[in-house]
């Protein structure tokens, strides 16, 4: 502001010319944040259509059902998916209820201490590794030191390691939601602790934890980083039959099209990431769905 | 619990006497309390044990990490490693300073700043202060799609779409850069800058905000400069948490940005980051338990630590907008 206009009342004319000023730079503001938020989804929509006009022409039942091949005509997705599938599975079945467990302990059980604290600034801070340092941990913990080598389960275990702070911080929110009014009741009618757990908090809280343990399953299904640090292929012309076995997943696959230098390969990534991203969104439309039913039950 | 409807104080024809419990029911229902006792504590425990996996995950991750780096500083000293500007350990003339691919790593972190922050703030104002609460349910959840897409995809759009137009543009672009890699980063994470930017603005009390507009202060001036000071901490932990997820990003720097460790600030040129680093020698063949190898660990104790600090500091920043204002 000038020396004028704070010495007295300004003139009509300065201040007609302020208010001219200030509605204009609120208005160029205004623009720049509408352009800004425009600016994300026309990035998103750009990244579809560029896939989906690659990718979309590739995916047959011959894509899904050969295996990877020098010659681009006859590659395929089938050992990918195969290894995806397994990886799954077992990531599925170590992390759920060790994630689980761990969000009734730090929701029903923990008593305020230091240790319980340092529980959970620990899971906070897990969160944020990169998930290639869970590729190093998992190469040195077991592939090697397990001696369990480049195999299902191995990387099984990894990702679940990776992937149980997302599980434990939604199944927590979802226990946290069950009201208080239900474990009252229930430990009025007798119940001990793990029953009012078990037959009370569990099924008002299983929607939440369900959805929670779906998404985080859904970033499994999409991480390649760690996966290739402990040493999964990138070339496997054979099916993976159990936990134990040397596998590829369906990411690795499209980063291995990616990285050769012919262009038919590149439609082939294209192609495995049309698969891939479908996949994402039917594991994400589920979580939506089971999200809204359970909102709707407990209303 | 189960057993009351059996009990013989159920009969109707059971005298004063038979309430008392005889000296078999009292065994059972002492055995019953034992065993519930037993499984109360088990499960108790099993819990626990749940919940420690996360400490053992972490000292794991250190243990690993440090085993390797260890014996690592025992062949290069951590000097020459972390002030060496030449990274050529898989050359027959090894040269083990850390700085170029730390310099890669800065430099598409930096590119990826410059595209998330601005955007994804002026995103976060605009559906915290400007958009109608339908218009941001829509807007919202569209955004954290872009979240949820896996950075291999990423990694794809970058070469295949960005860095086309990038060479078209300016045609001294190599076919792997770090501005592609780092632009299309830039709107990975987006989303998460969006979203804590978002949360520390509506945490600013709405008093502030009226109070602001009673004096006549347009809806700008009450944004720039009531509201955003207001969130300023929050604000800066979500550009600290978004650096750290960028110096952590692995595929679309392996895929995009190339793998030729060097030092610089040329966008258009290919450089090595720090993960892209560990893809390239994990898929490579270097025989596991060398130095070779042994680098991936020292590399990755450094991201580790990076990004460890940054998680901290960020952590730290978000508690102190929630003490000024809960």
């Amino acid at each position: 502001m000038s020396a004028r206009a704070t010495a007295a009342v300004p003139s009509p004319d300065v201040w007609r010319a302020s208010q001219a000023r200030r509605r204009w730079s609120g208005w160029l503001f205004y623009g720049l944040a509408v352009v800004s938020t425009m600016m994300g989804l026309v990035m998103l929509g750009a990244l579809l259509f560029d896939i989906f006009t690659d990718g979309a022409r590739q995916v047959d039942w011959h894509f899904l059902s050969n295996y990877p091949s020098r010659i681009a005509d006859n590659a395929g997705l089938r050992s990918a998916l195969l290894g995806s599938l397994w990886m799954l599975a077992f990531t599925a079945i170590i992390a759920f209820p060790l994630g689980v467990g761990a969000a009734i302990y730090l929701e029903e059980y923990a008593p305020d201490n230091w240790l319980t604290r340092f529980i959970q600034l620990n899971i906070a801070n897990l969160a944020g590794v990169p998930s290639i340092v869970y590729g190093l941990l998992g190469l040195g913990l077991f592939v090697r030191w397990l001696a369990l080598g480049r195999v299902v389960l191995a990387g099984s275990m990894t990702m679940a390691l990776l992937i149980l702070p997302l599980i434990i911080v939604a199944s927590r929110e979802a226990i946290r939601a069950v009201p208080d009014s239900l474990r009252e009741g229930s430990y009025a009618l007798g119940a001990t602790r793990w029953q009012m757990v078990r037959q009370t908090v569990l099924p008002s809280a299983a929607g939440g934890i369900l959805t929670g343990t779906i998404l985080a399953l859904a970033r499994a299904i999409g991480e390649t980083a760690p996966l290739i640090t402990i040493g999964a292929l990138t070339y496997v012309a054979f099916d993976p039959n159990g936990p134990l076995d040397i596998f590829t997943v369906l990411p690795i696959q499209i980063f291995n099209w990616v990285s050769l230098p012919q262009k038919e390969f590149h439609s082939l990534a294209a192609g495995g990431i049309v698969v891939l991203l479908v996949v994402l969104l039917t594991a994400n439309s589920l979580a939506v769905y089971l999200r809204y039913r359970m909102q709707r039950r407990l209303q | 619990m189960n057993n009351w409807r059996s009990a013989p104080r159920a009969q109707p024809t059971a005298d004063a006497a038979a309430h008392q419990p005889d000296g078999f029911e009292l065994a059972s229902s002492r055995r019953d309390s034992l065993r519930r006792k037993l499984v109360e504590r088990s499960v108790h425990v099993v819990l626990f044990l749940c919940a420690v996996i996360s400490i053992l995950t972490t000292t794991g991750i250190v243990i690993t990490l440090l085993g390797e780096t260890i014996q690592f500083f025992g062949e290069v000293p951590i000097v020459d490693f972390l002030t060496g500007t030449r990274w050529t350990p898989l050359f027959a003339s090894k040269s083990f300073g850390v700085l170029p691919l730390v310099n890669g790593t800065i430099v598409v972190a930096l590119v990826a700043i410059v595209v998330a922050v601005p955007i994804g703030l002026l995103t976060a104002i605009f559906l915290s202060e400007f958009a109608p609460a339908r218009l941001r349910s829509v807007v919202k959840p569209i955004l954290e799609v872009l979240a949820g897409i896996p950075t291999v995809v990423y990694g794809y759009f970058a070469l295949q779409f960005v860095t086309p137009i990038l060479r078209g543009i300016f045609p001294q672009t190599q076919i792997f850069n770090v501005a592609s890699a780092g632009i299309v980063m830039g709107f990975m994470i987006l989303p998460m800058m969006a979203s804590i930017s978002e949360d520390a603005l509506r945490a600013v009390p709405r008093d502030l905000r009226e109070g602001a507009f009673a004096l006549g202060a347009t809806r700008f001036e009450v944004v720039s400069r009531v509201v955003v000071p207001g969130a300023l901490s929050g604000i800066l932990a979500a550009v600290i948490l978004s650096i750290s997820r960028a110096i952590g990003e692995t595929m679309i720097v392996a895929i995009a940005a190339g793998l030729q460790p060097q030092m610089g600030f040329d966008l258009l040129r290919s450089m090595e980051t720090m993960t892209a680093y560990i893809v390239q020698v994990s898929l490579g063949d270097t025989p596991q338990g060398g130095i070779e190898f042994r680098t991936i660990f020292a590399v990755g104790t450094l991201l580790f630590v990076m990004t460890l600090v940054m998680n901290l500091l960020s952590d730290l920043l978000v508690r102190r907008y929630r003490e000024a204002y809960e």
